[in-house]
């Protein structure tokens, strides 16, 4: 297939993956915001959202306060901001045009759909409104993905989607973590009280893990059994191991159809091994912190990689 | 009184007989029938993304192009003599572009006059003395006819460049057959599917005899931002072919390739969208982004073939038009079977008093534009409007030619919440492959929405209509 039209593919893929995670951190952040907290803390959640989202520095740059309203109407809604959830269906539906050869029927209509229905969603500002609106956002992915999966033949077309979705994914992960790192402590640290509690179920929720959590762990909500779901774990599709995973079969599948490994396949598959002899002690002890800016770098180098090797 | 395609010439109780089920059935559906279904389109068009840009509009950067539920129905009979008179004329085209670019016979016995043919803006020298591989021109016409009565059809113009509008041709069957199946078990109506197909059979035998046994066919688009772009990729997709911009192509060593996630691949056909100007910047728009570095050169090497050719836009010429007639007698040595609208050429200092003195009733027409825009409808037209259009057309006679307002046929279409007539016209479309011409069952029927008006253009806010040919 055409390089450019593999490149529309993946950023259909890329950001259709972000409006979703945009969505599930403006819904776990207005819950904690809802609950009663002392003066500033509802303040650095929305702070923390921005800097989850990865726009604290575009944000602060476009000169507002850090206000509830404020913050909800950059990360949903402005057009000056590349990666609002309103930015991110406009540039996934002008992809999507751009390859809409390669898009089945049911997946183009799925995008074109959401594009069309921004204008009627509107804006809200009331909460439960901007609720409502969030919620449809979840709904257009599942959308996407289930036309997807049930309407695309498995060749190239498909595992470009896939490749940039698996990319974003763990992107997302990363720096959610990044953004809550000091509150995720190894097992014996003493911890702080409610308030970190509320924070490691909002971290639970953004990547709809808090019921998987009890299930995998059947114990309370502990810093560092958060941090083993979140980094390591297998079952867990968001973990940054599962993302890893993704990629790699991506990568390979397309390896498989092409029939020729290059450096993208190489570089992941390394990754991968590591991911898989890692355990949190280890990574503890040298520092949460570090792994992930590691692991955003390599992320980094990865999909330059694979813009290399196909996209141009 | 206009002839209308139900009613005929609108004698009480009369009904076209092609058009007697159709007039039962609108009969028997309750108006908000009608409606629902209107609406129904419309949703599932602006759903699927069938949508086209107006140039200078900035906000309504994409808009659908109103479709009218009542379909345009044509009779087997009056189908026989409009395929036997398009295939004659497609026929002519490609046997007068074929001369024009090599023995110019046309010119010599007196046909043409040459300073049309060798000045005109769409003629290419770089196509002197040069065949495009398997000798077509014109792979893909639309010619643009008119009804002003039973018998009478006329070509309004003919399409040799980039003819654009098969899509909807065919995304109007599909509506159709989506909204109204049971209309369809009471018509016979010939299916307009297949064009696709004979599309890419006849893009695949136009290719170069030195191309692979499986020739690589792609569709080449100015890009997501044009007008037509939603029916570039319709195409593509049908074909299942490639849809690539020009920065997808490369040319090396005089052959053309284009970027592929697995490497380089040879292309033997592109069906291009893309004007003349803007196909190579190293031989015609410097400035072009849109086009593909050394493509000429593969060209004029017979590497690759372009479909339509280059150099075509001289048949599309509206002053080249006015010598139809007797182009398609010179070359077939028939009578023409499809008449032109009687035209006066404006270079013609006898023509250009007649128009002169009639200015409220005639229109004028560029000779080089298209798109409905330049032109004078004389009786529509106020009186400042004629007084600014006759200071043009004296400063510049050679640029315009002027017709009779013609008498355009209407056709039944749902207006609001009732149906009421309004002014058609029809352009059906001509492949042309090596084996011969051939015509899709069909073709898209322009209307002019608002009452009275003859402006069917889809920029000036006209609509479209599915099209029946019947069987029998």
């Amino acid at each position: 297939m055409l390089s450019r039209t593999a490149d529309s593919l993946y950023w259909v893929g890329r950001y259709v993956e972000r409006a979703d995670f945009l969505a599930r951190i403006l819904e776990s952040t207005l819950r904690l915001s809802s609950v009663p907290s002392r003066d500033g803390e509802v303040a650095a959640a929305w702070r923390t959202a921005l800097n989850s989202a990865g726009v604290s520095a575009a944000y602060d740059e476009s000169g507002r306060d850090v206000t509830e309203l404020s913050v909800r109407d950059f990360l949903a809604f402005s057009p000056d901001n590349p990666s609002s959830i309103c930015s991110c269906i406009n540039r996934a539906r002008t992809n999507a045009r751009s390859g809409r050869t390669a898009l089945t029927v049911e997946l183009w209509e799925a995008i074109n759909g959401a594009w069309n229905a921004l204008e009627e969603q509107g804006q809200p500002t009331r909460r439960d409104e901007f609720s409502e609106f969030l919620g449809w956002v979840k709904s257009v992915t599942l959308l996407v993905e289930g036309s997807a999966s049930r309407s695309m033949m498995r060749n190239a077309a498909y595992w470009f989607l896939r490749l940039g979705g698996a990319l974003e994914r763990a992107d997302n992960t990363a720096r959610l973590l990044d953004a809550k790192y000091h509150l995720l402590l190894p097992e014996g640290e003493p911890v702080g009280g409610q308030l970190d509690y509320f924070q490691w179920t909002t971290l639970l929720r953004q990547v709809s893990a808090l019921t998987a959590y009890r299930w995998v762990y059947r114990d309370s909500v502990k810093p560092w059994l958060v941090a083993d779901l979140l980094v390591l774990n297998r079952q867990m599709p968001r973990s940054l191991a599962s993302c890893q995973a993704s990629i790699v079969e991506y990568l390979e599948r397309l390896a498989a159809d092409y029939g020729r490994r290059g450096p993208a396949q190489r570089l992941a598959s390394a990754r991968l091994g590591k991911l898989e002899e890692a355990s949190m002690e280890v990574i503890f002890q040298s520092g949460l912190h570090e792994y992930i800016e590691d692991f955003l770098d390599e992320n980094a180098r990865l999909s330059q990689a694979v813009i290399d090797q196909y996209l141009t | 009184m206009f002839f209308d395609e139900m009613t005929g010439h609108g004698a009480a109780g009369e009904v076209r007989e092609s058009y007697r089920a159709l007039s039962r059935w609108l009969a028997d559906s309750p108006p908000d029938l009608l409606e629902a279904r209107s609406k129904q389109a419309e949703f599932y068009f602006r759903r699927m993304g069938i949508t086209f840009a107006v140039y200078g509009q900035v906000n309504a950067s994409e808009r659908l192009i109103p479709f009218d539920i009542v379909p345009r129905i044509l009779s087997a009979s009056e189908w026989l003599l409009l395929e036997a008179g398009l295939v004659q004329r497609v026929a002519a085209l490609n046997l007068f572009l074929k001369d024009i670019y090599g023995a110019q016979e046309c010119i010599r016995a007196g046909i043409i006059p040459a300073d049309i043919v060798l000045t005109n803006p769409h003629f290419r020298p770089e196509m002197t003395g040069r065949r495009p591989p398997q000798d077509i021109w014109v792979h893909i016409a639309g010619v643009d006819l008119v009804r002003t009565d039973e018998d009478a059809f006329y070509v309004l113009e003919d399409n040799a460049r980039t003819p654009s509008g098969v899509s909807y041709m065919l995304e109007n069957r599909e509506m159709m057959m989506r909204l109204f199946p049971d209309l369809f078990s009471e018509y016979p109506v010939r299916p307009v599917e297949n064009y696709t197909d004979m599309l890419l059979h006849s893009l695949k035998t136009s290719a170069p005899d030195s191309a692979s046994r499986d020739p690589c066919v792609v569709v080449l688009t100015p890009g997501p931002f044009n007008s037509a772009y939603y029916e570039h990729s319709f195409l593509a997709d049908k074909l299942g072919v490639e849809l690539v911009e020009g920065s997808d192509l490369y040319v090396d060593d005089a052959l053309v390739y284009m970027r592929t996630t697995e490497g380089p691949r040879r292309v033997d056909v592109i069906y291009r969208r893309v004007d003349d100007d803007f196909l190579d910047p190293l031989t015609f728009n410097p400035d072009s982004a849109l086009g593909v570095p050394g493509l000429m050169l593969a060209y004029q090497a017979g590497n690759v073939t372009l479909a339509n050719a280059v150099g075509t836009g001289v048949a599309d010429d509206k002053a080249v038009y006015t010598y139809m007639p007797e182009i398609i007698r010179f070359f077939t040595g028939e009578d023409p079977i499809l008449h032109n609208v009687p035209t006066w050429r404006c270079r013609e200092p006898d023509a250009l008093k007649e128009v002169l003195s009639r200015l409220d009733e005639v229109v004028v027409k560029e000779v080089g534009g298209s798109g409905g825009y330049g032109m004078l409808v004389g009786p529509a037209a106020t009186k400042d409007e004629i007084e600014t259009f006759r200071k043009k057309l004296i400063a510049d006679p050679a640029a315009f030619i002027a017709q009779p307002t013609l008498q355009l046929s209407t056709a039944p279409t749902f207006c609001g919440s009732q149906l009421s007539g309004r002014h058609v016209d029809l352009r059906p479309f001509v492949l042309t492959g090596p084996q011969g011409v051939q015509v899709a069952p069909g073709g898209l029927t322009r209307v002019a929405l608002k009452e009275g008006s003859l402006v069917v253009n889809s920029s000036q806010g006209g609509g479209t209509k599915d099209t029946w040919v019947l069987d029998v």
